[in-house]
């Protein structure tokens, strides 16, 4: 058994790893609330066929340099919080296994078109704001639970189901917004997971509200503004496919789909 | 509160070679298409300017008319026709993209999740239509310089 970072102090270089193989591992370091510098620092970090981008990053985190800015929870690509830059791409660091990079070296760095908050965590306030913006629940003037008739439900058949269940898996790590060719021009532009999102009600035949929330996309910064790409769905990490919905989504606008 | 660094990649987000590499031919069609309309928009302000010397005389038209009789001329209207031909074929394709033809139908996605909007009959589009300007370069090239 070997030491592994022999750089380290002698409280940290207690870790015994049986792997024989190992990546370089390149982080994006900036803390704008302190001045502008950039950086990159580099790490030689051991790795098993498993490893994920997140396992290293952890690993310099517990064993190399605590003070590497990175959000994470899940580590199951199920809560959207460690989307980042890998070797230019944007992907989850917790879904995106070292082994298949095909890559000794592995540069991470934040998301593009988000104002950094430190190291590889963005603000994603503007995301959020316009996830909220196109209403991302289903609209009624009756309620489900009716008091006086007792609980009822809305039925809904398997066949009205796939028509936006593909789009419902989203959960919003904002990678398709940083894909996007038109974030990187546009402040203002409402963005593919938001856009995906409008369609996801729209497509729901519970909802009742089509019409308010297509007059919220029908902007000059809004579904008008998407050329087809396809960035955004060849990044997202749940099968979404934004650029579908966005696509689908005009129809309604365009008169083809009730 | 955080101050914008990073908030928005800008012009490098279009034109950085890296994201052809990194997200396909779509994303090359796309910043075709872009620079293919900036161009005609130029060419035709141009086109406006070097036409309306016909008002000046028949000496000045006819000057006006040598500057795309040299070579450069010849491959800059040569450049013209690619770009007209591909913006206008790969336009009719997002036109039918954005009705809703031709990019998949919606469903319950399954690992590995390959995007249906992306798919094998658009990338063939727009193959066709960069095949398709090209030849029209070469013809064009071939009128002009016989």
């Amino acid at each position: 058994m070997a030491t592994i970072h022999p750089k380290l102090s002698d409280e940290l270089s207690q870790t015994v790893v049986s792997s024989t193989k190992s990546v370089k591992i390149k982080i994006k370091r900036s803390n704008p609330n302190v001045n502008s510098e950039q950086k990159f620092d580099d790490f030689v970090v051991p790795i098993e066929k498993w490893t994920t981008v997140l396992d290293v990053l952890l690993d310099v985190k517990s064993h190399l340099d605590h003070s590497v800015g990175v959000r994470y929870s899940c580590r199951q690509a199920s809560c959207g919080s460690c989307g980042m830059k890998i070797n230019g791409k944007p992907g989850l660091a917790c879904f995106t296994k070292i082994s298949e990079l095909d890559s000794d070296t592995v540069t991470v760095e934040p998301m593009d078109n988000y104002p950094v908050v430190r190291d590889l965590a963005v603000n994603m306030d503007r995301m959020i704001n316009n996830h909220k913006k196109v209403m991302p629940y289903v609209i009624r003037e009756d309620s489900e639970i009716d008091a006086e008739s007792g609980i009822r439900e809305f039925l809904q058949s398997p066949e009205n189901v796939d028509k936006y269940i593909q789009f419902s898996s989203c959960i919003k790590c904002g990678l398709c917004n940083s894909a996007c060719p038109t974030m990187a021009m546009d402040k203002s532009f409402v963005g593919p997971q938001a856009l995906a999102q409008a369609y996801r009600y729209i497509a729901d035949d519970r909802d009742k509200g089509k019409n308010k929330r297509l007059k919220i996309i029908d902007e000059s910064h809004g579904i008008w503004r998407c050329h087809f790409a396809g960035s955004c769905s060849q990044v997202c990490p749940k099968g979404v496919d934004p650029a579908m919905g966005i696509q689908l989504l005009r129809g309604y606008l365009l008169g083809i789909r009730d | 509160m955080e101050r914008e660094t990073g908030a928005r990649e800008g012009l490098k987000g279009w034109l950085h070679p890296g994201k052809i590499g990194k997200f396909g031919i779509e994303r090359l069609a796309w910043l075709l298409m872009r620079l293919t309309g900036l161009g005609l928009l130029a060419y035709f302000i141009g086109h406006i300017y070097e036409t309306s010397h016909i008002l000046d005389g028949k000496a000045v038209w006819d000057k006006s008319l040598e500057m795309t009789q040299t070579t450069e001329g010849h491959l800059f209207l040569a450049l013209v026709i690619g770009m007209c031909v591909f913006h206008t074929g790969n336009g009719i394709r997002l036109m039918i993209a954005q009705m809703g033809y031709g990019i998949g139908k919606a469903e319950r996605p399954d690992y590995p999740y390959k995007p249906q909007s992306i798919n094998m009959k658009g990338k063939a589009c727009i193959y066709a239509t960069l095949g398709m300007a090209a030849l029209a370069m070469w013809y064009g090239m071939a009128v002009m310089f016989a």
